[in-house]
């Protein structure tokens, strides 16, 4: 074969990891939109609180141990060595389940009936009050995040395919992050466990009856208040997810948050409804905008990913204003 | 009665008072950022600018008995932040040091229209070095061209003095600062005849799969890096996934803090950054940081960073202005300097070694020598290399001087078209 096929291949399997990477955040996205038509604005940052979280219960951080300081003139930071991985996240998703019952209790239930911009308005304030909250619960050091996944090109593939180049060729063997193919596997797990539980739990079906009709779901006894805490609270878990994957590449930072950018043209593509629609449109995000770089980016003087993916996006609005897979809106009158 | 006597026992305090003018107390407006993407790395390099300023006061009762004070404004690295910024802390200011290229670009022309300095520290306008030009700009001791110049130089020692054919790849911040080397390398590759590869990465650098995979198909000698927060930090890993050999892996300063390879973990041991200051804490001035900032609990953070590379950035830049402070009080026999003074101070500005020696500070970084046609100082810089056993930074060369002869005549170049933009005259250094 020749290298400029292998690696026009290499551009596309990287391309379809890189597409997951942003599919974990747009699914936190699409499951509060499903079950309340909230644009949550505040997802990226969502992500960031939750990595912070995880990293400040393994390294034994105290939190607010600044305002602390600041206040009683002592000098704490840490408690100890911190916990193990498995407790720090069973931690910190007992945290992001308290979040979700504050927000219903706080805040969100003064919005129900509101219109859609109010909420999305609501979500903004969220997000700024979390990156806020975030840095003086944890501070805005940035942290290495590491639950003990393995991370690097995968020497295996590499020397498995570098024979593939015909004889002669100048050819390095395939290169694929393994931290990507594990990303891979929790996000189709994460698909699959998501499916199972709105396909075949109790509360599953609320959620899903939520999402077709909030007044139908209300009538029949479920509660909307309970259904929010609840997706919320499943967001949370995905954000938590999104924020170990990303923080494992960047450290956990502000700029974590800045993900969410990632996952717009995914939601545009993919639809703003459909947990399926949110992986397809991460893989057809990723590979398009990498084989637009791979091919035509050096012509235009690279980096052209970021304003790309939208481009694409838009172009498939044109032809599916509600995405691939989002539900299209009738209105009778 | 009583009342009259009141109104001229105050009549007479007042006049008492403003007779004997009192010196105010020297005023250094912080444009900091301790929140945003870029908020890390501006919050160490704010906590050392502070706490140089608070040590000064602690210690010596401020600069030859006048307390300094440096309020503090939040940019978050917004261009139009900063000038808000600006245009609010103005009032009796003595001079900014804004930590960001894009708010020193929109500076330039209203400082100086305000008579205050600018001091750009290896940012900003890089041909601000003329001061013929610019007049109130002044980037000492050394600038984005001087790192460029300065790493190819490391480079050409590695490889024995023969660049000839080889890869250099610039992978950068695809912003006015990310691109501001990249026709300095140019320059360099003509006299050296290395193959130079340019490699844009869009803000913030989050995602950089293409960039890496790019990278890895050319195969490139050396990789030089001119990167700002996050971009920074996923580089390192990706270099690290591609199993790139690090020591040939070069940042520039703003891509050279513990920031940048910690989050990478033991694999970035070995990466290179260039410097035009000392790294590490054992220099005399942070016994006295510690003493009499830390320990009295008047540090501007929690006193953990004290020695890591952005803060010791941020003190050298206080250390500069306090200097100036100094130089602009000596010159014009006051106490009470003005912004103009100032600026005075800075154009005259001679540290030497045994200057440096007395600040607590030997070895920190090179003699610096400031006049009319130079604010840029003397361009030197050193390489420093990142041990990620021990957590730290060590020097690897000493200061060398970046390629004049490549350098100026940019320099001249761009200063010109910028006079010629604005219709400025040059002005007379004689």
């Amino acid at each position: 074969m020749s290298p400029l096929f292998l690696n026009a291949l290499e551009v596309i399997v990287n391309g379809l990891m890189a597409g997951i990477m942003y599919s974990l955040v747009a699914l936190g996205f699409v499951l509060i939109f499903k079950a309340s038509g909230i644009f949550n604005y505040a997802q990226g940052v969502t992500a960031l609180f939750a990595a912070l979280t995880l990293v400040g219960f393994q390294t034994g951080q105290v939190p607010f141990a600044h305002l602390i300081n600041t206040i009683f003139g002592t000098k704490i930071h840490h408690w100890g060595d911190g916990f193990n991985t498995i407790l720090a996240i069973i931690l910190t998703m007992l945290v992001m389940i308290l979040f979700a019952w504050l927000l219903e209790k706080i805040v969100l239930k003064h919005m129900v009936n509101q219109a859609p911009i109010i909420l999305f308005m609501t979500t903004i304030g969220l997000a700024y009050f979390m990156e806020g909250f975030g840095d003086l619960m944890w501070g805005a050091d940035i942290k290495t995040m590491d639950v003990g996944l393995p991370s690097g090109g995968s020497l295996w593939l590499e020397d498995f395919t570098k024979g593939w180049a015909a004889s002669g060729t100048e050819y390095y063997g395939m290169y694929i992050d393994v931290l990507d193919v594990w990303a891979a596997g929790i996000a189709i797990l994460l698909v699959v466990a998501l499916t199972l539980f709105s396909q075949y739990t109790k509360t599953g079906r609320a959620l899903r009856a939520v999402a077709d009709d909030h007044q139908a779901a209300l009538t029949v006894g479920i509660s909307l208040r309970t259904i929010w805490i609840i997706v919320w609270s499943l967001s949370g878990f995905v954000a938590l997810v999104a924020g170990i994957m990303w923080g494992s590449k960047s450290g956990v930072q502000f700029s974590l948050s800045l993900i969410a950018l990632k996952a717009l043209p995914v939601l545009i593509l993919g639809g703003f409804t459909s947990i399926p629609g949110a992986i397809i449109g991460g893989l057809i995000i990723g590979v398009g905008e990498k084989l637009f770089e791979y091919s035509v980016g050096g012509l235009l003087g690279g980096a052209t990913e970021n304003w790309f993916a939208y481009v694409l996006a838009l172009a498939f609005l044109m032809f599916r204003p509600q995405g691939l897979f989002g539900e299209k809106i009738i209105e009778r009158v | 009665m009583k009342f009259k006597h009141f109104s001229a026992a105050f009549v007479a305090a007042t006049i008492l008072a403003t007779s004997f003018p009192v010196a105010a107390d020297l005023t250094y407006p912080m444009l900091s950022y301790r929140t945003g993407p870029y908020g890390p790395n501006g919050t160490e390099f704010a906590d050392g600018y502070a706490d140089y300023f608070t040590l000064l006061n602690e210690r010596d009762g401020g600069i030859n008995g006048v307390k300094t004070i440096t309020p503090e404004c939040e940019t978050a690295y917004n261009t139009a932040k900063g000038v808000e910024c600006y245009e609010s802390t103005k009032e009796g200011a003595l001079i900014y040091q804004p930590l960001s290229t894009g708010i020193t670009y929109q500076l330039i022309p209203k400082v100086t229209a305000d008579n205050i300095p600018l001091h750009s520290m290896g940012y900003g306008r890089t041909s601000a070095a003329n001061g013929k030009v610019f007049s109130h700009v002044f980037n000492y001791p050394a600038n984005y061209w001087d790192g460029a110049s300065v790493i190819i130089k490391h480079i050409s020692d590695e490889e024995k003095g023969d660049l000839k054919d080889k890869k250099i790849s610039l992978l950068y911040h695809n912003s006015a600062y990310g691109k501001e080397p990249i026709r300095t390398l140019e320059e360099l590759a003509k006299k050296h005849g290395y193959k130079l590869t340019l490699v844009p990465v869009d803000h913030p650098g989050q995602e950089q799969k293409s960039q890496w995979l790019q990278l890895r198909r050319d195969r490139p000698d050396y990789i030089i890096m001119y990167g700002w927060g996050v971009m920074n930090q996923v580089a390192i890993k990706e270099a690290t996934n591609i199993r790139f050999d690090m020591s040939k892996f070069i940042g520039i300063w703003w891509s050279g803090s513990e920031n940048d390879v910690l989050p990478a973990g033991e694999k970035s041991n070995g990466y290179k950054a260039v410097t035009f200051h000392g790294v590490g804490d054992d220099y005399p001035v942070f016994d006295d940081i510690k003493k009499y900032v830390k320990d009295a609990g008047k540090a501007a953070g929690d006193g953990s960073n004290i020695g890591t590379a952005l803060y010791n950035r941020g003190m050298y830049a206080a250390m500069l202005a306090a200097e100036a402070t100094a130089n602009a009080q000596k010159i014009h026999n006051t106490k009470d300097i003005t912004s103009g003074q100032m600026r005075d101070g800075m154009e005259s500005l001679k540290i030497d070694n045994a200057r440096l020696k007395t600040l607590g500070l030997e070895g920190f970084g090179p003699e610096i020598n400031v006049s009319c046609e130079n604010h840029g100082g003397p361009g030197l810089a050193a390489m420093q290399q990142w041990d990620a056993k021990a957590k730290k930074w060590k020097l690897i060369t000493e200061f060398v001087e970046s390629d004049r002869s490549v350098i100026d005549p940019l320099i001249a170049e761009d200063s010109s078209a910028y006079a010629k933009e604005n219709s400025l005259k040059a002005r007379d250094c004689k």
